[in-house]
């Protein structure tokens, strides 16, 4: 189906996608960069019949959706990097009582107050939990506008799909930038029975959404069990990424988000230099897609971590157990902390003196 | 009416003797008997003493993070606002943790029915000083009496509330005697009896016993409410905008 392009900032095209995905209650708390999204909400979400809310804190945002969720609707909230960390109690709430929600985290630069420009410093806060306890999040990160809308349709049904809160994590540039994308309707599915939502018991069972197991013997253990188990199968279905240029790829660079875009340009420069690289682009954090890099790994000599922070999502990169072949790759960093990225220019660098190494 | 279909489920609570919980719980199950709302109500539970409220109430409830039940509340009833949306909890969570959520969801005049009990001590961690610990009381935290030059004086939230536009009925009662249950229970019905009329947002503190904290017999417990707690928290009926 064709659909004509129109020009849109990364915060709003998340934030129209959330409306045609059926998102029906945003609460947020401003904070730069993504204040843009609430500003469009306050407008749409009313007209689609949703409501908004400017909540009196990022605590407050986050149990708002909290309650919403749990009636079954879908619901999401956005903030950035320090409202993210004050939302990862609730978080926590949200996991273990399996209420499937989108939180947009457009990440600024940290720690602490840190700035306002783009960054992806909370790789690790997105990924290993946040909050506490064991559990995990599906964790999505767009690389362009058009991403930004496509991933944020596909949050809520992987949400309600597996019963578990999303994350969308952006670093600021793409919710700052525009792009000319595409509005693409998400296809109609039929609904997914929510028969654990609160909506008052009349001809059922009331239902309970708790996280305590207090009482009972060996409950909260049982219940830590069957989310372990949620979550490898998560693992095992949900792994996404794309490769580039990986068929006869000696060197990899591996990059999501905005340094994914500026590998990309990289890369291809590189290319015309004669060098065999090529560029894996995670789009799920959590799960890591480990599968496909250990078959681009598998060819490389070389690997090249590229991120907007000191150095994050390399772990996950060195986790992915990648088989020491005859090449054996070593695995190299590049990355900025602090707001800053990579510059094409500093990264083509990069790849040219790993070639003549 | 068959005792399934009753909210308050058969069979014993946990509370200590002469606690308040399990008197004001009893109330409010049974004025959303008289009411026929059951069915169709929604309730929040605290953390505290009264996290297990799901195990008495049979009605959907969820569960609410330390400090958030009325962010939380808010979202339940925005997306189903034709549900009739009750909170319960405690002076920890409602006026520490949780006080600007409180404010917060008083001032926008939610929808939606606020049970508030007071019984001046946290009792599930086990009797630290809470914001409505009274001046001289002795709790494991303050082990020499209150002092307010270096804790403050307690909290009056329904004096606060007042200050608001929006709410549109605050009252304070309480359960240590037959004649201010009787009268607990004409408020908590007024309070539900609000939300089903669509006025707005009703709030009902509950002074209430925890002898096990005050380290006191039930009686003596009783009278602390009617004496000490009441003189300096009032009861009395601070807004009315109902009908």
């Amino acid at each position: 189906m064709e659909y004509e392009k129109t020009l849109v900032m990364g915060n709003v095209a998340m934030a129209e996608a959330a409306v045609r995905a059926g998102c029906r209650f945003y609460a947020g708390y401003p904070i730069t960069p993504q204040n843009e999204v609430s500003e469009y909400l306050a407008k749409r979400l009313p007209e689609a019949g949703g409501v908004f809310v400017q909540a009196e804190s990022e605590l407050a945002a986050i149990n708002m959706v909290f309650g919403a969720a749990s009636t079954g609707a879908r619901a999401m909230t956005s903030s950035s990097s320090p409202g993210i960390s004050l939302m990862q109690e609730a978080i926590s709430y949200l996991a273990a009582a399996q209420v499937p929600c989108l939180i947009a985290n457009i990440m600024r630069g940290g720690p602490g107050l840190g700035n306002i420009q783009g960054a992806q410093s909370d790789y690790f806060q997105a990924t290993r939990g946040g909050g506490h306890g064991d559990y995990r999040l599906i964790v999505l990160a767009p690389w362009s506008v058009q991403e930004m809308y496509d991933l944020t349709v596909r949050a809520f049904e992987l949400g309600d799909h597996y019963r578990n809160p999303v994350l969308l994590l952006a670093d600021g540039i793409l919710g700052q930038m525009a792009e000319a994308i595409e509005f693409r309707e998400p296809a109609k599915k039929k609904s997914v029975l929510k028969p654990w939502a609160l909506t008052g018991c009349a001809g059922r069972k009331p239902n309970v959404i708790r996280t305590l197991y207090l009482k009972e013997k060996d409950a909260l253990e049982e219940k830590n069990i069957e989310l372990q188990a949620k979550y490898e199968k998560i693992t095992s279905e949900l792994q996404l990424s794309e490769t580039r240029f990986g068929d006869d790829a000696e060197i990899g660079v591996i990059a999501y988000g905005t340094p994914a875009r500026i590998a990309h340009s990289a890369v291809k420069q590189a290319r015309e230099a004669g060098v065999k690289v090529g560029l894996f682009r995670p789009i799920t954090l959590w799960p890591f897609p480990a599968r496909e890099l250990r078959k681009l790994a598998a060819r490389c000599r070389k690997l090249l971590v590229v991120e907007m922070s000191q150095g994050q999502m390399i772990e996950d990169v060195r986790l992915a157990r990648i088989p020491a072949t005859e090449v054996d790759p070593k695995i190299e960093f590049l990355g900025r902390g602090g707001g800053w990225y990579p510059k094409p220019k500093e990264l083509l660098a990069k790849i040219l003196e790993i070639a003549k190494s | 009416m068959t005792p399934e279909e009753k909210t308050i489920r058969q069979g014993r609570m946990h509370y200590c003797p002469v606690c308040g919980h399990s008197i004001a719980q009893r109330l409010i199950g049974e004025v959303m008997d008289e009411l026929g709302i059951r069915t169709r109500t929604i309730g929040t539970a605290p953390v505290g003493c009264a996290v297990l409220l799901y195990d008495y109430f049979n009605c959907d409830i969820i569960e609410c993070p330390h400090g958030r039940i009325p962010a939380v509340a808010t979202g339940i009833k925005r997306m189903q606002p034709e549900k009739i949306v009750f909170t319960y909890g405690g002076d920890g969570d409602l006026l520490s943790i949780g006080l600007a959520e409180t404010i917060h969801c008083a001032n926008r005049g939610e929808n939606i029915t606020m049970f508030f009990i007071n019984n001046a001590v946290y009792g599930m961690t086990g009797g630290q000083m809470a914001p409505t610990t009274l001046i001289g009381q002795k709790t494991i935290t303050t082990p020499e009496g209150r002092i307010a030059a270096t804790t403050g004086a307690p909290l009056r939230i329904c004096e606060m509330l007042k200050t608001l536009v929006r709410p549109v009925y605050i009252e304070r009662v309480a359960v240590h005697d037959a004649h201010h249950v009787e009268r607990t229970r004409q408020a908590i019905r007024k309070a539900f009896l609000n939300q089903i009329n669509g006025n707005g947002f009703s709030f009902v503190e509950i002074l209430s016993m925890c002898p096990t904290y005050w380290r006191m017999g039930g009686k003596d417990a009783c009278q602390f409410v009617g004496n000490e707690m009441m003189s300096y928290f009032p009861i009395e009926k601070f807004r009315d905008a109902s009908e």
